[in-house]
């Protein structure tokens, strides 16, 4: 079975480019020129050169033993928290602003949800010297007002997205509007491996730093560079696809993604998108969403904005159809408790979205020996807020 | 019936024209309306169509509403949030087309995103289209490699002019491509932008239009995006076969009496 995508821009049923043709320009230029960018010596030697100095990588594989006691399994966390900016979002915004110069491209637009991806944005923006523009749902304006503040202080101008539910689908839709009136100078950084081909095999590249980096380590620390279970929170799906890529070959790793069941899959306030969704098309590619039987979206819920998301990336919902990989889902609450857990094991406060991928453990059954590999996608910082609320702290 | 025996008795029945290509043979300086359907109130769709044609319009272009349409400026994302909140679906607005087609008479176009046809099933979709008389469609999210693969024999057994968009940026030899693959007329966009954007023909739209105007394309081209007046109008109309005017409508239409609303603004393009 091949994951890859084909050269259509195809994974299975799932991708492709279902854009206007006011937007067929610019991504038929990304299209031509990204792999071949990528592959010059030069930009490879940039990228890793900023990977290791300025984002701190490698992220170290950490074997957590409080946890593993827990569990009955070895279970390492890759610590994507400590890179840059908190979060593996950095990984793909460096990618993108070297190809966007590459490209001569002068001016840099992206979407956001918790702020994670808003913040990488305009730190590559302000290491670059390149003009920034970032829009955020009014709603996830107001709930993460601290990374609101630190685009600003980036230099980043943060435009809020008033329309539909405020959110991230909607800051995308906007973001989507403004490349199609700025079709030459500007660059879209994406944040996730969600938009038109070639966007979430791109990400998927910048991203599979994770994976690359996770099978040294592992070579390292047990041996053997194949984990029985590899776990990751998915949400437009940037981390797991990053977490996953190198495994995905590997048959006998089980790949588990964790969606955010919200307060529920059957509550009507949920994001768990492989449960409720059906096969369609968002924002240009076809995928799996969440929608009426009418084809409008559905606003999702999730106490995580990271998650708050009505589809996946095409790449995702190929791995689910084909049962390559396995799509679980944990709540609101659970994903809350789980990040209370590590922090009081380990010492980590995750992020909410991170928390999601922990909680399933809880669900699992392991051998003795297991070698478990949970990617600790973004550190718990701007989610203090929720975490004081919920806990009464 | 196979898709292909399909196709060779729709070209068939092109032979029959539809409502678009008799438009173009017969007229010149085209004037086609968008508005969304289900707005201002759900029940209007109908009554504008009529308004529109007894006023003097040549084309209809009605958009059926979707939750995030990317191609659209403020004005239209509002008409069809309006005209989703108070219940529009495919299945209602088929129903009103065809009470619609009772009295109006001038070709009517669908306009809408991908999504909700592949959900209504695309080939479902195109038999509704001619069930009620709907003579063509603009999905602007739909790609082209897409419809010529999987969909354009749906739509030409059931003899329906698929349009295509182009912009400023679109290359000659994926005009040609567009030219090929489509019948009835080319879309094109006063430049890339959302809707709703004023059309300013600097030198450089001038020289596009021009461009096209001597590329001696098979289909007649209608420009849009940005026409809002006379003015406008008669400058879209001197570098092809009329213009589309959306947001503009859409914006006169929005509080008090339909009827007398249509009158008013078809008024500006008279004369």
């Amino acid at each position: 079975m091949n994951y890859k995508v084909n050269e259509k821009g195809y994974y299975g049923d799932f991708g492709g480019a279902y854009i206007p043709e006011m937007l067929y320009p610019n991504v038929e230029e990304l299209r031509q020129n990204y792999l071949q960018i990528i592959a010059e010596p030069d930009f490879q030697k940039e990228f890793h050169q900023l990977m290791k100095d300025y984002v701190g990588r490698p992220s170290p594989l950490y074997l957590a033993k409080r946890l593993s006691q827990r569990y009955g399994a070895n279970i390492f966390l890759k610590r994507e928290d400590l890179n840059h900016t908190g979060a593996h979002k950095i990984n793909n915004t460096i990618g993108q602003i070297l190809l966007a110069e590459k490209l001569g491209k002068k001016r840099i637009i992206a979407e956001t949800g918790a702020g994670q991806h808003g913040v990488a944005t305009a730190t590559v923006c302000a290491l670059r010297n390149l003009e920034c523009v970032i829009y955020m749902g009014e709603v996830d304006i107001e709930r993460q007002a601290p990374n609101v503040a630190r685009m600003k202080m980036l230099g980043a101008k943060v435009v809020p997205a008033s329309s539909g539910s405020k959110t991230l689908k909607d800051a995308t839709n906007e973001a989507m509007r403004d490349w199609i009136n700025n079709p030459i100078d500007t660059h879209y950084i994406i944040g996730s491996v969600v938009g038109p081909h070639p966007y979430p095999d791109m990400v998927a590249l910048f991203q599979s730093i994770i994976s690359e980096e996770t099978k040294k380590q592992l070579i390292e620390q047990t041996g053997n560079d194949q984990p029985d279970y590899v776990l990751a929170c998915v949400g437009g799906g940037s981390n797991a696809m990053g977490m996953f890529y190198h495994f995905m070959d590997d048959e006998n790793v089980q790949l588990i993604a964790v969606e955010a069941a919200g307060k529920g899959v059957s509550s009507g306030f949920s994001a768990a998108t492989t449960y409720l969704g059906k096969e369609g098309v968002l924002h240009g590619s076809r995928s799996i969403l969440m929608q009426t039987p009418d084809g409008q979206v559905v606003e999702p819920h999730s106490v995580s904005a990271g998650l708050d998301y009505p589809g996946i990336g095409p790449q995702h919902a190929h791995l689910f159809k084909t049962g390559r990989g396995k799509y679980v889902s944990i709540t609101d609450e659970e994903s809350l408790e789980a990040g209370l857990l590590l922090t009081q094991l380990e010492g980590i406060i995750p992020a909410i979205e991170t928390a999601h991928a922990l909680a399933y453990l809880e669900k699992m059954e392991f051998k003795a020996g297991d070698n478990v590999v949970v990617c600790l996608s973004g550190r718990g910082d701007k989610d203090l807020d929720t975490y004081i609320k919920y806990f009464n702290l | 019936m196979s898709l292909f025996l399909k196709s060779q008795i729709s070209n068939l029945n092109s032979i029959e024209m539809n409502r678009i290509k008799q438009l173009f043979e017969k007229k010149k300086n085209i004037l086609s309306i968008y508005y969304t359907a289900g707005y201002p109130d759900l029940i209007d769709t109908v009554r504008i169509a009529e308004a529109l044609e007894k006023s003097g319009a040549d084309m209809l272009e009605i958009g059926f509403p979707y939750s995030d349409p990317v191609a659209d400026g403020p004005v239209i994302q509002a008409s069809s949030k309006q005209s989703l909140d108070q219940g529009m679906t495919l299945n209602i607005l088929f129903g009103q087309l065809k009470e619609l087609r009772k009295n109006v008479t001038i070709p009517v176009l669908l306009m809408g995103y991908v999504n909700p046809v592949l959900q209504f099933g695309v080939e479902n979709f195109c038999k509704a289209c001619a069930e009620v008389g709907v003579d063509g469609c603009i999905v602007p999210d739909l790609p082209m490699v897409e419809y010529e693969e999987f969909y354009k024999g749906y739509f030409e057994e059931h003899n329906l002019s698929n349009v295509f968009l182009i912009t400023p940026q679109t290359a000659d030899e994926r005009i040609k491509k567009i030219d090929s693959l489509t019948n009835g007329f080319i879309y094109l966009l006063s430049s890339s932008a959302t809707t709703g954007k004023n059309l300013e023909v600097g030198n450089t739209t001038e020289a596009y239009f021009s461009r096209i105007q001597n590329m001696n394309l098979k289909n007649p081209t209608m420009i849009g995006f940005g026409i809002s007046d006379k003015q406008t109008f008669d400058k879209a109309c001197a570098y092809s076969n009329g213009a589309i005017i959306g947001t503009a409508f859409v914006k006169a239409i929005a509080n008090g009496n339909i009827e007398q609303n249509v009158s008013d603004f078809m008024k500006n393009f008279k004369g």
